[in-house]
Order: C-alpha cells, then structure tokens, then sequence
C-alpha cells in the first residue's frame, strides 16, 4: 500500500489540486519547483541550519514520569511546545519562506486560526525581509488578541475575514481570493497540509523533521526507533502528519489522530471530520469534510481555535480510509482537563490543540511496557484565557 | 442542436451573457429574471447554483451566494425551477458553480439533471482540466452538455491550445487574475492579451467576462472577442426594488 502522494498528486481517491484556473499559474510553478527546491543541498543546510540555531530543534523527546506511572505506560513526549514562537507550525513557514525566496517572490499572504501559524509566517517574514499578510477570521481575532499583537509587533497587515463563519474556513478563502488577486509576485504560505497539490506534500515534508528526530531519540532512550503508538491531534492535520511520517511505513507502530469532538460528535457543535463528514472538496482538494447533503460546507467547533476546521487533509483522509491510522475525537472538556492534568503532573502547560492529543490517553488501556510518542504540538500560553474561564483561576 | 452552438452559429459578435445567482435576491426569482432578461435583450444565461465557500468571487457575488442559500435554495430546487424555466426561455442557459455541490449530487445525476432541464452548458471554475478529461468528459458528452473552460492573462499559449482542444461551446476569457466584481481597467497588459488570444485563431468563439459593468467595457470586450459576460454589476443592479423595471433599466445600457 503507498501512502504518499502519487505523481498526478493523489492519496488513494484524495488529493488532487481543484482550483479556478487564476491559481494555475503558481500552483503549477510549485509542483514543478518543490522537490527540486527542497531536496537540493544548499536549501537543505539552510534549512536545517535555521531549525537548529533558530527555532531551537531538534526539540527534546520527554519521558513523562508521572504521567507514565498514571498510564501504566511509557509515555513519551515530543516537545514542539519548546520551539520559538511556540508550536509545530515554525518548521513549516521556516521550510515555505525559503522555498518562496527561491522562487522569487516578495509578498507573503498566509491564513490563520489561533494566530499561531500567523505568528509562525509573520516571525519568517521578519526574518527574511518580506511584506507579510494575515487573514484571520473576525471572530478568531476577537479570541486571540494577544496572537493578533505579535503579528502586528513584527510587522505584518493583519487582515479580518468577515465572510462566512468568519473563522479559519473563511481566512482560507480570504487568502485564496488574495492570491487570485495577486498572481505573480506571491506566495502563500499555507499553515496545515491542505490545499491543492504540492502543499500537503510538501508541509508534510518539512513538518517530517518531528518524526524523524523522534526515530533517533527513542532509538537513544529505548534501544528502538519502533514505539507502539503514536498520538497526535489533527485540525487540518499538520502536526500529525509530521509526527506520522516516518513511522507510517513502520506498519506495526499504531498511529493514532485526535480530532475535536467540541460539545460532543453529535450535538452539532463539533469538529470530528472523519465522524461527521463525507468525501469532497475544500480548499483545493478532494478529502473529507463535514457538509451538507448539498455539500455545502458545515462550521465546525471546537474550544481550540486550532483545530476548529471543517476538513482533513487528503492524506489523513486516505490513512483513515485504508484503517493505516485510527481517528479518535476527544470532546472540550476532555481537553481542558488534559491539560490541567499535564500542567500538575508535568509542570508543563500545553496548547489545548495538543491537549486534545493527550486526552485520549485516558481512553487506551496499557500492560506497563507500551513506548508511547504523544506530539505536544504547542504551548498553551496563548489559551491562557480559555484555562481561566473554564477552571475559575 | 445544443442552444450554445446554435447561439455562436448564428451570431459573432455583440453576444452579451448574463450571470445571476439563483435564489437571489428572492428564492422564487429565479424565472422571472430569466424571462426579463430574454425579452430585453440577452443572448445567453449563465445561473449560479449557490456555494458556501465561493473562493473565486469577490464580496458581491459571495452575498448573493449567501442569501440565496440562506433562502433555501439548493439543486433540487434548482432543478424543479429550471424545467418552469424552460417553458418561457428559448435562450442558451449555462450552470455555473463550485465543484463540492456537484460531487455532492453526484457528477452523473448532475448531468442528467441538467439534460432533463434543458441547461445547455457547465462553468465549475474548480473542476481541473486532468479531472474533467480522466474522469467526467464522457458523461458531459453523453448529456450533451457544454463544459467552459476559463482562460486569464497568465494562462500560456501551450495551455490555452489544450483547453481550446478541451472545449466545445466557447471559452471564458478572464480580463485580469482576479475574483468576481474587479472593475476592468483595459490597460496594455490586457489589450495585449486580448489580441495575442484572438491571434491564435481558436477553434472555440470566446467570451470576455470579470469587470464589465458599463457601455463602454462591454464594447471592449466585443472588440476582442465575440461578447461579453457580465455579473457583479448585473447583481447589483437587481438587489433592490422591481425586478422586471431594474433588469430592463439595465439592459438598456447595452441593447
Ligand atoms: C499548537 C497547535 N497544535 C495543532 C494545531 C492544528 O493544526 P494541525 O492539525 O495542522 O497540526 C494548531 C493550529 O493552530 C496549533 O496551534
């Protein structure tokens, strides 16, 4: 079974690049530019050069010890929260903004839900030089101000999406609608691995630095680079994809991706794509999403802004259909109180994107000698605000 | 014959095509426009079937898209409306949408939908090309249904040859990259375009659309292509008031 993308740019039955012929022209230039680009050697020792001395990788794989005694299990934790600006989303706008550099592009638009992957883009785009653009769902501004300042702190014109939802979904389509507009001198820098053929390749590509770092560590901390699960939360899917991607061959390493269930999978306030949705169309590529039967796009929730996305990528989608991965959804609540359970038993405070992840450790059953990766794909100091409303402190 | 064809037979230029949003701006508008719009002068019809996440269009068309679906509007109903239609309405008539409500009703059943309803034609601007020719072209043929293709400035010569090979009908010549309701600026760069696309003598008639709103752009465009296409302007001007008295009123400035 492949579970990588094929030349005409599928998974299985999903993948592929629909998009209007205005986007044609750059998602053409991608596909024919990305692996030359990526896998040339000078991009390589830069890229992995501004992993190392500025994000901060590789990032530590902990062995959670009270955790670990709680589960009954070895549960090991993949520290994303620790890099700069706070979560996952870092390697892939460090791998995109040379990659548009290389193309020669001088404007960058990206989208954003929790602000972290605005945050991420707007950090690159100071970095490097370049004008930077943020779409951002009204509402998602409104919850995430702190985020919204850090972007504006360095540089970037953040841009409120007032149609539809106006979350995620709608940022999306704002950003699209910029690249429309500006079909030359852009890139744009998508946060998770949707959209149209190359992206969740090439994101999956540079967000596999997660998985194989975890493969040299656990080889050092446990004698073997095969775990027996992997855990991973899944919004568009990017953190999960990285923490998945060398170990997808490895068939008997289980992988498992939470999804939000929000108030619960059938309250009609959740975000569980594969539970509630059915094969389609979003954002440039056919997968799963929650729709109508008209196939209008439903609005999905979740507590985290980050995980509050209708759709999977498509190849999530083809894991969960082949059965390679197993879908899980962990409700609101849940996570929150994964959350606080982390922060008091590790001293450490995770995004509740990540905390959903965590959770389902509550819902697996151990013997005491399982090796268990969870992907703690941020920190959670940006929901500082939710934990506050919701415990009281 | 298909009503596309009959319309590029008989006339070549001055074609003037008009797009509206169904549902819009009352659910049962849809026939009426269609009516008003026959008698005063258009040649062509393309109705949108609503989408929630209309990404090739700009704030206009996207509002209509919305209240249309939040009148109720969706396929089913489009297609009950469409057969009332085509009593009254001997004029080519296009769908025009987004790829997911297709799928959704499933590409066959869409097909023959728009066959039993007497639509000539489909513009899906999210539909690829490697798509529609792998997966979909025999059931369009088997329905007799038209597919556009849509073609912008930045669309290369080696591209536009294998979509003008793609198509039958006619092709949708983009003025700029850009979404729905941008003002067409006829500047070098797009009279450039225009005749570079006119020079390559193609097999298709082609139709300038995105940005004609007035007299003098449509004249523009008939001056490269065999018509125009108009939209933004054309929902706007029916937002509000009598449809019957807005759609002649506009229609005046052009026919
Ligand atoms: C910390 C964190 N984890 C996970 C996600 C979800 O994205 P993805 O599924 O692409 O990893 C986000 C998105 O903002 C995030 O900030």
């Amino acid at each position: 079974m492949n579970y990588f993308v094929n030349e005409k740019g599928y998974y299985g039955d999903f993948g592929g690049a629909y998009i209007p012929e205005m986007l044609y022209p750059n998602v053409e230039e991608l596909r024919q530019n990305y692996l030359k680009i990526i896998n040339d050697a000078d991009f390589q020792k830069e890229f992995h050069a501004l992993l190392k001395d500025y994000v901060g990788r590789p990032s530590p794989l902990y062995l959670a010890k009270r955790l670990s005694k709680k589960y009954n299990a070895h549960i090991f934790l993949k520290r994303e929260d620790l890099n700069h600006t706070g979560a996952h989303k870092i390697n892939n706008t460090i791998g995109q903004i040379l990659l548009a550099e290389k193309l020669g592009k001088k404007r960058i638009i990206a989208e954003t839900g929790a602000g972290q992957h605005g945050v991420a883009t707007a950090t690159v785009c100071a970095l490097r030089g370049l004008e930077c653009v943020i779409y951002m769902g009204e509402v998602d501004i409104q919850r995430q101000a702190p985020n919204v300042a850090r972007m504006k702190m360095l540089g970037a014109t953040v841009i409120s999406a007032v149609s539809g939802s106006k979350t995620l979904k709608d940022a999306t389509n704002e950003a699209m609608r910029d690249w429309i507009n500006n079909p030359v001198d852009t890139h744009y820098i998508i946060g998770s691995v949707v959209g149209p053929h190359p992206y969740p390749d090439m994101v999956s590509i540079f967000q596999s630095v997660i998985s194989e770092e975890t493969k040299k560590q656990l080889m050092e901390q446990t004698g073997s680079d095969q775990p027996d699960y992997v855990l991973a939360c899944v919004g568009g899917g990017s953190n999960a994809m990285g923490m998945f991607y060398h170990f997808i061959g490895d068939e008997n390493v289980k992988l498992i991706a939470v999804e939000a269930a929000g108030k619960g999978v059938s309250s009609g306030f959740s975000a569980a794509t594969t539970f509630l949705g059915k094969e389609g169309v979003l954002h440039g590529s056919r997968s799963i999403l929650m729709q109508t039967a008209d196939g209008q796009v439903v609005e999905p929730h979740s507590v985290s802004a980050g995980l509050d996305y209708p759709g999977i990528g498509p190849q999530h989608a083809h894991l969960f259909k082949t059965t390679r991965a197993q879908y899980a959804s962990i409700t609101d609540e849940e996570s929150l109180e994964a959350g606080l359970l982390c922060t008091q038993m590790e001293g450490i405070i995770p995004a509740i994107e990540s905390a959903h992840a965590l959770a389902y450790l509550e819902k697996m059953e151990f013997t005491g000698n399982e090796n268990v990766v969870v992907c703690l794909s941020g920190r959670g100091d940006k929901d500082m605000q939710t934990y506050m409303n919701y415990f009281g402190f | 014959m298909n009503r596309i064809d009959l319309l590029f037979k008989e006339k070549k230029n001055n074609i003037l095509s008009i797009y509206y949003t169904a549902g819009y701006p009352g659910l049962g508008d849809t026939v009426a426009i269609a009516e008003a719009l026959q008698e005063s002068g258009a040649d062509m019809l393309e109705i949108g079937f609503p989408y929630s996440d209309p990404v090739a269009d700009g704030p206009v068309i996207q509002a209509t898209s919305k209240q249309a679906l939040d009148n109720g509007m969706d396929l089913n109903l489009l297609f009950e409306q469409l057969k009332q239609l085509r009593k009254k309405v001997t004029i080519p008539v296009l769908l025009m949408g987004y790829v997911n409500p297709v799928l959704q009703y499933g590409v066959e059943n869409f097909c023959k939908a728009c066959a039993d309803a007497g639509i000539d034609g489909c513009i899906v601007p999210d539909l690829p090309m490697y798509e529609y020719e792998e997966l979909y072209q025999g059931v369009f043929l088997k329905y007799g249904l038209r597919n556009i293709f849509l073609v912008t400035p930045q669309t290369s010569d080696e591209r536009i040859r294998k979509i003008d090979g793609l198509s039958d009908g006619f092709i949708y010549l983009l003025s700029a990259s850009a979404t729905t309701g941008k003002n067409l600026n006829v500047s070098d760069v797009t009279t450039t375009y225009f005749s570079r696309v006119a020079a390559m003598e193609l097999k298709n008639p082609t139709l300038i659309g995105f940005g004609i709103s007035s007299k003098e752009t449509f004249e523009k465009a008939c001056k490269y292509a065999n018509g125009g296409i108009i939209g933004t302007a054309f929902v706007k001007a029916v937002a509000k008031g009598d449809l019957k008295e807005n759609i002649s009123s506009f229609m005046k400035m052009f026919r």
